[in-house]
């Protein structure tokens, strides 16, 4: 028989301003199997929830209703001083009277005849609630870092630093990343290399983690703590236990001609490469596409040079499965750079170039040592003209958000060309100037105010190439949006930062969410934005939306933090709130028919298929089974199963529709 | 083979060469350009800046007047009155309480039926199909295709070519023989309707696109727009004191131009109507 006790809180004025709560109170005593019932003022505060614990061991009350806010916000409160006082937490119930009534409505009868309703369905509810255990679940204490730009360096070293196994993919021949391209940083104008090297070094030494370049996640399985990651290990046509990255092979390749992607296309590599100098791993691999060998069948010259015979031709690809506890994703972001800006003749003139380009025409290791010169003819360009938003922020050209870096980085290119070249100008077109982060209104200003920058503030409408000058055509909305036109050198558009190719098939691969973007997506905006939907894979740098250097670096060492906290336990704890499928004795086994409509539908991937098979191994039936580890309760399952042999614990068919017919008052079932 | 026609105030005045070579052309093809009976202005310029109400009535009208004679497709050769009315079929389309409101103050049901034709859809459609072997004489010169404003744009209602740096011109130049000269002009203002209130204006805008035309080397500018035309066409005289220089390039529509390849006679095109005389270099035509 059940003994229900209802407790009516009154939120201070919250609830009680528009429910008369002690008639909610009284009319619950009546209901059938309410043994107790109070109404208090603050039910959440510690005297209220006394209150709770007491009524429980002197009513031996079998299920509590909590009538009072949205069980977003108390439920864990109560069901903890349920679960203190004895009585199992998952037998405890909150009826929302604040959100769902008193909030939204006036101080009428109807108000309060509304929360006695809800007060009613939730005993009705609690009655067929079960005593439910928490789910534990093992952790495997190895995490997978998916992009081996900063971003995944950082999370790396700090799990890493923490005691824990890491293993660091990276799609690449070397990590490093953008930030390894980059010239100088803002707002200081270090070295990005010089920074970001030792670190680059200190993860190739770490005795916790193991790097694989070259090397794509093609598939992964499991849930949080127990992952099954699925590796290609592409062939880098070399022995990398021979190899001794001397580089004797990539000065002796025939084929030169290659344009670098390191550099952006402004320089070339061999077909047997390196990605630079500094790159780590610093041995080369051989791209298949370009190689002679590969091409043509012949050539072979690297093999003939190398010293410890390290190449090999018929290295396959390697698959390999790993087993890990959390995945963090740093595969970072690209920039635009097809025929986006047919307007700004990019891709149409050789000397419109992107952010990135002019990286490397500004760095010291790049393909001009460091001096401005314009691709086309190597010149020194005299004026210069930087377009900010080049793309970002533009309804019409479908990329609405701001790709935050370029504000900062256009700022900082205008002042390297101005610290190269002395007698230049270089011109800013702008929409607005954000600067926000510390130190980064003051460097913008400097670029400005010391170093002369010309900052207009308008957008280009077209730049077209007259008399070997590119004609820069644009507004000054400073001026009455008077028309500008300025003769350039050399013109370099802060294009705007994109997610990755191969975001969105990664994102299904693994299954976390993603923007309409391809960003991947945050569990929450604000409390939540390391975490993604799926439980143990976590997110840091800009693979999640566009960051700076300082903010995928705190994003990365943020993801680590939850890494290391799931790696403090050796079990893992859930609610139990799972679908179940029904299981009987042979030779139904179970309601289940095995049709397995149920499999594609849901969103975690947790129904699995069960066997039951006579001893000679003769399949008898094959049913549906859900992972509790997987499984987050959504109930899209229990909805779609056809002969109704899904159920979901905690809100279970029979409790539903028993809620139903209390509030329709009728005879209960 | 009939096609519904609207050819609006300046194609049925001003801009008669351009109406005269559409017909020219729809007659090489056994097409009948039937206009909308009883048509009215589109509103264009005027309407739409002053009263909403009046600009959707006018343009909607037209199409009602079109639905009722039965036309599918309708030509549209006018830059503006098409705009006016793909912009009104979109509104409309888009807002039933709307669609009843301007349908009482017309009097005539609306039903969004007709597909609304630029120059250069019909083109496409009616036209490019049996190009090539029609082909007598290939218009075998440089031309820097003007598209304006109008034609293009808004693009998230048009969806036509993309605005920036639009295509659809140099592509039927390309099957016609031509060369069209890559150029920064392409849709750059030419001034529109401050033609009349201030030439000044105008002379400095179509100035420069005549001068960027010139400086690629074009033999021709080739536009789809009676406003632009008349501009760079009319006002050669203003433009030519901006420019301090006497510009003989010449203002050919689309229509003219493949009318000139299929060997059309230049009178049945209208082209002893423009200002600037259409006397393209011989060498192309001698080489041919």
């Amino acid at each position: 028989m059940a003994r229900i006790g209802v407790f009516v809180c009154h939120c201070g004025e919250n609830i009680s301003a528009t429910v008369d709560c002690d008639r909610v109170a009284e009319n619950a005593s009546g209901l059938p199997g309410v043994v107790h019932s109070v109404d208090y003022k603050y039910m959440c505060s510690d005297p209220g929830q006394t209150l709770i614990k007491e009524a429980i061991k002197e009513h031996k009350l079998t299920g509590v209703v909590v009538a009072a806010c949205s069980p977003r916000m108390h439920e864990p409160t109560f069901r903890k001083a349920c679960a203190e006082a004895g009585l199992n937490p998952f037998l405890c119930e909150m009826a929302n009277v604040r959100e769902h009534c008193s909030w939204v409505h006036e101080k009428t009868e109807s108000t309060t005849q509304k929360a006695k309703d809800v007060v009613r369905l939730l005993v009705e509810k609690v009655k067929r609630n079960e005593a439910l255990q928490p789910i534990k679940v093992p952790v495997t204490k190895k995490a997978v870092v998916i992009g081996g730009g900063v971003a995944g360096i950082q999370a790396s070293l700090d799990i890493a630093n923490g005691g824990h196994q890491v293993l660091l993919v990276e799609r690449e021949p070397s990590i490093g990343g953008h930030m390894s391209q980059l010239s100088e940083t803002f707002p200081t104008l270090d070295c990005s290399q010089c920074i970001l090297t030792p670190r680059m070094v200190e993860v190739a030494q770490h005795p916790n983690i193991t790097l694989w370049s070259y090397s794509e996640v093609i598939g992964l399985d499991g849930f949080i703590g127990n992952f099954t990651v699925k590796i290609r290990k592409k062939a880098k046509s070399i022995d990398e236990h021979l190899c001794t990255g001397c580089g004797l092979c990539t000065q002796k390749c025939p084929v030169r001609k290659i344009p670098s992607e390191f550099e952006q296309g402004l320089g070339t590599r061999p077909a047997i490469y390196t990605p630079f100098p500094q790159a780590v791993p610093n041995k080369p691999v051989i791209d298949k596409l370009n190689c002679t060998y590969y091409l043509k069948g012949r050539c072979k010259l690297c093999e003939r040079v190398c010293p410890t015979q390290a190449i090999r031709f018929d290295q396959p690809d390697e698959i390999v499965e790993v087993q890990a506890g959390a995945i963090v994703l740093a595969t970072g972001y690209d920039i635009k750079r097809t025929d986006f800006f047919p307007e700004y003749g990019y891709g149409k003139y050789k000397d419109v170039i992107d952010g990135l380009q002019f990286e490397r025409l500004a760095s010291a290791s790049g393909p001009t040592g460091g001096m401005i010169r314009r691709p086309s003819d190597g010149q020194i360009p005299k004026n210069i003209v930087f377009v900010a938003c080049a793309g970002s922020r533009d309804p019409a050209k479908g990329i609405e958000y701001c790709s935050k870096i370029c504000c900062m980085y256009t700022a900082k290119h205008a002042m390297l060309y101005k610290h190269k070249v002395h007698d230049g100008t270089p011109y800013v077109f702008y929409m607005d100037i954000r600067a926000a982060g510390k130190d980064y209104d003051e460097f913008t200003r400097r670029a400005i105010e010391v170093d002369r920058t010309k900052y207009i503030r308008g957008r280009v409408s077209r730049i077209y190439e007259k008399e070997g000058k590119l004609v820069v055509v644009g507004a000054d909305t400073l001026l009455g949006g008077q028309k500008v036109e300025i003769e350039a050198d050399m013109v370099v558009l802060a294009t705007a930062s994109v997610a990755n190719p191969g975001s969105e098939e990664l994102a299904q691969i693994v299954h976390v969410s993603y923007d309409r973007y391809k960003f991947f997506a945050e569990a929450h905006p604000k409390l939540k934005p390391v975490e993604t939907n799926t439980a143990g894979i976590f997110l840091a740098g800009a693979c999640q939306a566009p960051k700076d250097i300082p903010e995928s670096v705190s994003a990365a060492s943020g993801a680590a933090a939850k890494v290391l906290g799931l790696f403090a336990n050796d079990e893992l704890t859930r609610e139990p709130l799972v679908a179940v499928v029904n299981r009987m004795a042979p030779p139904l086994f179970s309601t289940c028919i095995g049709c397995f409509l149920c499999q594609p539908v849901c969103p975690y991937n947790a129904i699995e298929r069960e066997e039951f098979k006579t001893r000679d191994g003769k399949l008898l039936k094959a049913v549906a089974r859900i992972n509790p580890g997987l499984c987050q309760g959504c109930g899209t399952c229990v909805a779609l199963c056809r002969s109704k042999s899904i159920d979901l614990y905690g809100y279970s068919n029979k409790q539903i529709y028993t809620e139903v017919s209390a509030l329709l008052d009728e005879a209960l079932v | 083979m009939k096609i519904g026609f609207y050819p609006g105030c300046s194609v049925d005045g001003g801009s008669r060469e351009y109406k005269e070579s559409c017909r020219a052309l729809a007659k090489a093809y056994g097409i009948e350009l039937e206009s909308v009976p009883d048509w009215n202005c589109c509103g264009a310029s005027a309407a739409h800046n002053l009263n909403r109400e009046l600009a959707l009535a006018l343009p909607a009208r037209i199409l009602s007047l079109a639905e009722k004679a039965g036309m599918t497709d309708l030509l549209v050769p006018c830059a503006a009155c098409y705009n006016r009315l793909m912009l009104t079929q979109h509104e409309l389309m888009k807002d039933e309480t709307l669609r009843k409101n301007i349908s009482e103050v017309t009097g005539l049901e609306f039903k969004g039926t007709c597909s609304i034709l630029n120059v250069v859809h019909w083109i496409q459609k009616w036209i490019l199909p049996e190009l090539p072997e029609k082909i007598k004489k290939p218009f075998d010169y440089k031309v820097a295709c003007y598209y304006g404003c109008l034609l293009v744009r808004p693009h998230k209602v048009l969806k036509f070519d993309r605005p920036e740096d639009p295509q659809s011109l140099d592509e039927v130049m390309k099957l016609i023989g031509a060369t069209p000269v890559d150029w920064a002009f392409k849709t750059e203002c030419c001034g529109a309707g401050l033609s009349v209130s201030k030439t000044d204006v105008v002379a400095d805008l179509s100035g420069k696109i005549v001068r960027d035309a010139v400086y690629r080397q074009a033999d021709a500018l080739i536009v789809a727009c009676p406003m632009c035309h008349s501009n760079l066409d009319m006002r050669r005289r203003e433009i030519n004191g901006y420019l301090k220089q006497n510009v003989s390039l010449p203002v050919i529509y689309v229509t003219q131009a493949i009318g000139l390849a299929l060997g059309i006679d230049r009178k049945e095109l209208g082209l002893h109507r423009h200002f600037v005389p259409v006397n393209l270099p011989e060498k192309a035509e001698a080489t041919k």
